[in-house]
């Protein structure tokens, strides 16, 4: 074994292959099989792409960086269960592009944020969370409230997702820019909105402007709301 | 004296080593140290005072912690990587750097251009928001031409090499360069939104993509933190102590069984989650096993000193280096510990994580890198000596503390956190909401930030004495052939 080893150091084209696939084998045998594995994401009813309007607001979520205080991701653990909800299922992140499960709770998971307030809370939570708060530790981010959402690319967006695998439709592509404008907008026929994209809330804006802090908001409303666990079965949920 | 020792160093066919580049990445070790530390104290105040994030989008929080992540991992950490390396491979290989002084010159600049555009990114609200993958598709493109470059003197070097052995140090490089480089390119695999925009959609979406960026994210802390430092711990403290190494055969275990099995780990930053379990299981197996290999290179380092154990009462460089040494083996123990499940139930989320982190990349990281530069500025500036033996003793002390005050605090922190979150009340009821964990840590994260404010004063008082060293006319000019121009002792076989 020595004689093997004294040789691979005198040879670089032997060090640096042999390197390489020791290397490799860890991360093929773990990351492969979650791509083949059938199981992996569970079968349930209810994930749907994101809104235009709710993926808008999601971009702003991840360049915000609320993911390196906010968790998304209910870990099966009974106090986790109660404090926040249903465990989070892989289904559930299957169109997160990219995820947001987090690692570090400052503020609490958000997984299931979804209905819990309204929007009229998260406006005023956002703008100044000491006001709700005060012991809190999350910055004000007033500032998405005054910045005008910026959409014009929000078809070549939900194309682009189309491309790594989230299954939007051609009509719903066609359609994103208005999509987007109806979802901002508190006069929209919500359940016409609802055949669309079930479960999605209505910003509460004037139908106006379309901000930035109505797309957030809307995004955070449709959190953990999409699968309905009374329809779901122990099995259905088994990886 | 001076030409004798040139003559030698000639007959030994001793190459002009490229040496300018070197210097330039020491100050920019130095520089982005003093960055990261700086942009991590002001983080640690806005936890313990959030009306220092003024509500201005580019102070928050969420927005500056990957600028501090970034600039003490890629920045200082990265600088001080490629800076030793260039430094070792040529003094290992007698050999000059391949590619010449342009080549190495533009990794310089294309790395350090790279982190200057990363930082600004993130400040100005461009993110892809996976934590040490933050910047996008179009710096991710920047970085892997800059590596490839990198591979390239690198491996180019060891090819021209005329030791017939490939030294240690640089199996550790090597695996460092290779293994970055692959795990850069898969988990930044995206497809922009459009050319001309900086937004792109990973490749992968989240058990997937969570997976991929855990396997990304640990082997970060593997490869960059651990294998890369390993070269300048296997380099500089045989070097220090003016020993060989202790065991040859334990370098060679290490070596291979450490590579091997860190790849595996990531799957621990995903315990009770939506990953399957089965990948759970294998990543909290090896995360314990790997305890193993880094125990065995923490002895091969320390014991390295053996007969030379008085040169830490004289060598501030070296006392530095051997007390990272100590906290790799500490924070090596920790690890495995809490990649068990159990452990994790209670650990993961938590400042425990924060703290674990901390102990790494301030204790073995930094510290290794300030032994490393402690012993190289002189050399490279030709000075005869430190500037100031003592300021780098206070320095050491310093730090030390404030890495004391850093780990302690976050270990009550994480813990209490930990605890809280399950407690339940004689009813069967939660006892605390959320806002009652974050109330209970505040003391704590007034800890952590002083002890972080420590560790700043510490490396200011190093630059300080660093360019005294420079510049000073006490430490007098010494020709370059004098100082760590002798080759590394013999390896005990």
């Amino acid at each position: 074994m020595w004689k093997f080893f004294s040789f691979v150091e005198r040879h670089t084209w032997a060090l640096l292959p042999l390197a390489l696939v020791t290397v490799a084998v860890g991360g093929i045998v773990e990351i492969v099989p979650t791509f083949t594995i059938e199981t992996t994401v569970e079968h349930v009813k209810g994930v749907r792409p994101y809104s235009p309007l709710e993926l808008a607001g999601r971009d702003i979520y991840v360049r915000e960086g609320c993911y390196v205080c906010h968790s998304q991701m209910i870990r099966a653990l009974k106090d986790e269960v109660e404090r926040y909800g249903h465990y989070s299922l892989a289904a559930e992140s299957m169109y997160d592009h990219p995820f947001q499960w987090g690692s570090k709770r400052i503020g609490p998971d958000l997984a299931r944020l979804g209905g819990k307030y309204s929007n009229d809370w998260h406006y005023a939570h956002l703008t100044n969370p000491q006001a709700l708060v005060p012991e809190s530790l999350m910055p004000h981010y007033a500032f998405l409230e005054s910045n005008a959402l910026r959409y014009t690319d929000i078809q070549d967006k939900l194309r682009t997702l189309r491309i790594v695998g989230v299954p939007y439709s051609n009509a719903q592509i066609v359609d994103a820019k208005a999509d987007l404008e109806a979802q901002a907008s508190a006069q929209t026929d919500l359940a016409a909105f609802d055949k669309k994209y079930a479960k999605a809330a209505l910003a509460s804006g004037d139908g106006k402007q379309v901000t930035e802090m109505d797309a957030l908001i809307a995004y955070l409303q449709v959190l953990g709301t999409m699968v309905n666990f009374a329809d779901t079965s122990e099995e259905s949920l088994q990886q | 004296m001076a030409d004798a020792a040139s003559i030698a160093a000639g007959a030994l066919g001793r190459p002009d080593y490229i040496d300018g580049v070197i210097k330039k990445f020491t100050i920019a070790t130095v520089f982005w140290g003093i960055v990261g530390f700086l942009v991590g104290v002001y983080i640690a105040l806005e936890l313990t005072w959030p009306s220092l994030n003024f509500g201005l989008s580019f102070l928050n929080f969420g927005r500056l912690r990957p600028v501090h992540t970034s600039a003490v991992i890629f920045a200082f950490g990265g600088n001080a990587l490629i800076g030793t390396s260039f430094y070792v491979v040529q003094r290992t290989c007698r050999a000059r750097l391949f590619g010449g002084r342009a080549l190495s010159d533009f990794v310089f600049w294309g790395y350090n251009f790279f982190i200057v555009q990363a930082a600004l990114s993130y400040v100005l609200g461009f993110s892809r928001g996976q934590e040490y993958s933050e910047p996008e598709w179009h710096l991710d493109l920047w970085l892997v031409v800059v590596w490839v470059c990198y591979l390239v003197v690198f491996v180019g070097t060891l090819l021209k090499r005329k030791e017939p052995h490939i030294y240690v140090a640089n199996w550790f490089y090597l695996a460092f360069i290779l293994t970055i480089a692959v795990l850069h390119i898969v988990n930044t695999l995206a497809v922009p939104v459009s050319f001309f925009e900086a937004k792109g959609y990973t490749l992968y979406s989240g058990t997937q993509n969570a997976l991929i960026q855990w396997w990304y994210g640990h082997n970060a802390v593997g490869f960059f933190l651990t294998a890369g430092f390993l070269g300048m711990m296997y380099y500089f403290i045989p070097k220090a102590a003016n020993r060989p190494v202790y065991s040859y055969r334990l370098s060679i275990v290490h070596f291979w069984s450490l590579i091997f099995m860190y790849i595996w780990a990531g799957p621990h930053h995903l315990h009770w989650t939506a990953l399957p379990d089965w990948a759970q299981t294998l990543g909290m197996v090896f995360s314990i096993m790997l305890w193993m290999p880094s125990w065995g290179g923490m002895i091969n380092g320390i014991m390295t000193l053996s007969g030379a154990w008085d040169k830490l009462r004289t060598d501030p460089g070296l006392r530095f280096s051997v007390t990272a040494v100590g906290f790799y083996g500490m924070a090596t123990f920790e690890g495995p510990v809490m990649s068990v499940r159990t452990v994790n139930a209670l650990s993961h989320y938590t400042d425990w994580g924060i703290g674990h982190v901390h102990s790494g990349a301030l204790g073995w990281v930094a510290f290794i890198t300030f032994g490393a530069l402690y012993y190289l500025v002189p050399v490279l500036w030709e000075r005869k000596a430190l500037y100031s033996v003592r300021l780098a003793a206070w320095h050491y002390w310093i730090a030390t503390l404030g890495i004391v005050f850093y780990i302690s605090s976050m270990w009550v922190a994480g813990i209490e956190e930990g605890l809280m979150w399950r407690a339940y009340d004689a009813n069967g009821f939660l006892q605390y909401s959320f806002i009652e964990s974050v109330m209970a840590v505040h003391l704590f994260y007034i800890i952590r930030m002083s002890g972080g404010v420590l560790f700043l004063i510490g490396a200011i008082l190093m630059a300080y004495n660093l360019y005294m060293t420079v510049r000073s006319p006490s430490t007098e000019v010494v020709p370059a052939s004098g100082l760590g121009a002798a080759a590394l002792p013999a390896a005990a076989e």
